[in-house]
């Protein structure tokens, strides 16, 4: 590449510092510099110059950075729109085929090594997983950007401790119940608002997300406002975890004969947990190699290409939307069993922000990435403690970073290519690898 | 215009979904009626003319929020998800700069209000400047979802750095403005206080300027033509970089002015009241038309008003329901607002 200059203008590279430097002085001095005390205020200089100090140090290397061929490299590749799917050849074979069971026979054995707080820590991760794998589908398939996820979260949860309330529902009968609750409530949400631009869409279900936590706040009558509601223990064919049974029960370790095990709670949610997320890792493995998955990615790319090739649109991200939904409900019921009690504090728009973090982090589309980052937004705080009040901050940071580095996320979604049929004349298969309708990337093989 | 219409694609038949949008909307209205009840003796206890004053105090500081989300809107086509903490920043600006300048010995309301104002809008328009710069400007030719995602995540970073450099906890002013004009009626009496008076003053100068920065500058020029078509008004030689720096630049301004005057009115605010607001000056944007700025402030104050009725008459405890119902009712029936164009894809 020749265009590239080689040369340091370091000139270029200080003037760029002290405006870096005296624009983060406007902006921090005010708000990092004086901290308000009732109605005075005082001064903090020390903190305002260490921040400036980053600043500028960072906008230095940055600037020396741009001027490196590398470095130039990347500020072009700033100017075009990043590639799609990565396209294998049609014979490859992925890795997954030996990890994946390697994961199962470590999930089977977790139990038998875990404590209370490990197992609880990992149940929390897992409803995560399957709460970005729900909104992976949304958002990294489908590309509608849904801020109100945590709405459907929100129902499974309630659905649980309110349906044993009204109704005296349990958790059996409640997982496929909050997924068709969710999937409807995401129906008649999704059904008028999906025919309009994405941006809209956003905001449409950040209103929803926003609308269901505040009902379930002050709806107290029903819904038992800020104080919350208990929700029941899960019981396995009617038998109960806890050391002695309530009413008419019986414990589950006096029926199998076993020992008494305070965790087996824990371990049953876990167990159920595990399956559920297996289910769905292999459904939407499933989905996205169905029309209707192919169609989400193409409508997600080109809408107006898809919608003339007479995809019809609004039922397509319909399901989408749906299925999603469904998901983060059944998400919602273990949240519910695990925690014992819920009320509205753990449905804010925090919790959407951090499932949208989890799927931009893990790469839009891709499953293996929102596993891996699912465990890693949620395990990393436990370990980061002292870390605790910079928890959103790198939330934010990350997100922010992440859109300008690698828009698609960390882990590139890549597919198989398709092979031609044998029996096809050889001027039809003249290229092996046919390009993707998404991308129309060509791999040559 | 005839082609641009007939590219719009209606695949779905309109007949389901009028059905369906029938049926939810009188659903929707019988269960309001009917969990929400109408108080009684509204007018004689004056309660409508004082929410009506209220509501039009809000919706004027609605309305200035909203223009920030409108203009950013038409210019490059995103939501500025972090608007809504910009004005929460302002609110904290402002009280700083009125604690700065009566620890500095000044004592006269006008000289206090004018210098916070002074300050409030030439830092917030800095922060507008450097988060366009920052978080969105390399994100210019990304995919479509990236600002936005961007724009959610500079909203948590303004947020949680609000909140670790001043503390969690509530900030307040001390009043500065004291004193009412009262009416009485039948058995009440109506109230309009000098700061709401203020207030409604301040925003429609506010306004105006911008209206004339927008008509009849050289500025405001440039910006139209950016707004109209970027590519073409890059080829005429506009810096459009530039300009939507300066779009921001003017939204932050906005929401800088607004954040004074409600501190003034309420006198406190915390790290999160950017959020609620932001959501709802983003309703009256839609519901003016967004990317049009007469509808921005219409709808700023017709949402104002309306909200203001709705927690005087009927139930303040469903208020912040009833404005986010609003945005999606108005999303359903009348998505390009009251003002604005109906949206037509080119391809």
């Amino acid at each position: 590449m020749s265009g590239y200059q080689t040369s340091f203008d370091l000139k270029r590279c200080l003037i760029d510092t002290v405006m870096a430097g005296l624009i983060s002085l406007v902006v921090f001095g005010p708000i990092v510099g004086i901290v308000l005390q009732g109605y005075s205020f005082q001064t903090e200089p020390k903190r305002l110059a260490v921040l400036i100090g980053i600043v500028m140090l960072g906008r230095f290397c940055l600037s020396l950075f741009l001027q490196t061929v590398r470095g130039q490299k990347i500020a072009e590749s700033f100017s075009k729109p990043g590639g799609g799917v990565h396209v294998l050849p049609p014979h490859h074979k992925s890795n997954l085929r030996f990890i994946i069971p390697i994961l199962i026979l470590l999930a089977i054995a977790f139990p038998f090594f875990a404590n209370k707080y490990l197992l609880s820590v990992v149940i929390l991760g897992l409803i995560y997983v399957l709460l970005g794998l729900g909104l992976n589908i949304v958002v990294g398939l489908a590309g509608l950007l849904d801020l109100g996820f945590v709405g459907f979260y929100a129902i499974g949860a309630y659905g649980l401790a309110l349906g044993y309330e009204y109704l005296g529902l349990g958790f059996w009968s409640m997982i496929p119940l909050a997924a068709v609750m969710a999937a409807l409530a995401g129906a008649l949400l999704g059904f008028p608002v999906l025919r309009m631009h994405g941006d809209y869409l956003a905001i449409v279900t950040l209103g929803f997300g926003e609308i269901i936590r505040l009902v379930l706040n002050n709806w107290v009558g029903f819904t038992g406002g800020p104080n919350g509601r208990p929700v029941p223990n899960p019981t396995f064919f009617g038998l109960e975890f806890g050391r002695r049974a309530k009413e008419g029960g019986t414990p589950i370790h006096e029926f199998f004969g076993f020992k008494y095990n305070p965790n087996a709670e824990l371990i049953f949610t876990f167990v159920v947990l595990v399956i559920v997320v297996l289910a769905v890792l292999y459904i939407k493995h499933r989905l996205t190699r169905m029309p209707v998955g192919r169609a989400w990615e193409a409508l997600r790319e080109d809408e107006i290409a898809c919608r003339a090739m007479g995809l019809n649109h609004v039922l397509v991200k319909l399901s989408a939307f749906m299925i999603g939904a469904s998901t983060a409900g059944i998400a919602g019921v273990f949240f519910a069993t695990k925690q014992g009690f819920i009320d509205p504090s753990s449905f804010t728009f925090f919790e959407s922000a951090l499932i949208l973090a989890i799927v931009v982090l893990g790469g839009m589309g891709s499953t293996v990435g929102v596993v891996i980052a699912a465990f890693v937004l949620t395990i990393l705080p436990e370990l980061l403690r002292s870390f605790a009040d910079y928890r959103i901050l790198m939330f934010g940071i990350l997100m922010v970073l992440m859109m300008i580095w690698r828009p698609r996320g960390l882990i590139r979604i890549s597919r198989r290519g398709y092979e031609v049929r044998k029996g096809v004349p050889p001027s039809a298969a003249h290229t092996r690898v046919m390009p993707t309708p998404v991308t129309g990337k060509e791999v040559t093989p | 215009m005839e082609t641009a219409r007939g590219m719009r694609l209606r695949l779905l038949g309109t007949c389901p979904v009028r059905f369906i949008r029938l049926v939810l909307s009188c659903s929707l209205a019988s269960l309001t009626v009917h969990l929400f009840p109408l108080r009684e003796n509204l007018i004689v206890d004056g309660i409508f003319l004082q929410q009506l004053i209220n509501g039009l105090t809000l919706g004027s500081v609605y309305g200035l929020i909203a223009i920030g989300y409108t203009m950013v809107y038409g210019i490059i086509g995103m939501i500025n998800f972090a608007h809504g903490d910009v004005y929460m920043v302002s609110a904290y600006l402002a009280a700083i700069g009125i604690a700065l300048l009566s620890f500095f010995g000044f004592e006269s309301f006008p000289f206090i209000i004018f210098g916070t104002l002074l300050f409030t809008i030439a830092v917030t328009g800095m922060y507008g400047y450097a988060i366009e710069r920052i978080a969105y400007k390399p994100l210019r030719n990304s995919t479509r979802l990236a600002p936005l995602i961007s724009a959610i995540g500079m909203s948590l970073i303004l947020q949680n750095y609000v909140q670790i450099s001043q503390g969690a906890r509530q900030q307040g002013i001390p009043t500065m403005l004291d004193g009412a004009l009262r009416f009485h009626i039948g058995e009440g009496f109506v109230q309009l206080t000098y700061t709401k008076l203020f207030i409604i003053v301040a925003s429609i100068a506010g306004m105006l300027i911008l209206t004339y920065i927008i008509k009849y500058t050289r500025l405001g020029r440039m910006c139209r033509a950016t707004q109209q078509d970027r590519k073409m008004a890059q080829i005429l030689g506009i810096n459009t970089d530039r300009v939507i720096s300066y779009v921001f630049v003017i939204g932050a301004a906005m929401a800088a002015l607004a954040g004074v005057l409600i501190t003034l009115n309420y006198g406190t605010f915390d790290f999160n009241a950017g959020f609620i607001i932001g959501i709802k000056a983003f309703t009256a944007a839609v519901l003016g038309g967004i990317g049009s700025l007469p509808g921005a402030m219409l709808g700023g104050i017709i949402l104002g008003v309306a909200e203001a009725q709705f927690s005087g008459l009927v139930n303040s405890d469903f208020k912040d329901v009833f404005a986010f119902s609003l945005l999606v009712t108005i999303m359903i029936f009348r998505p390009q607002g009251l003002l604005g164009k109906p949206q037509v894809a080119k391809v």
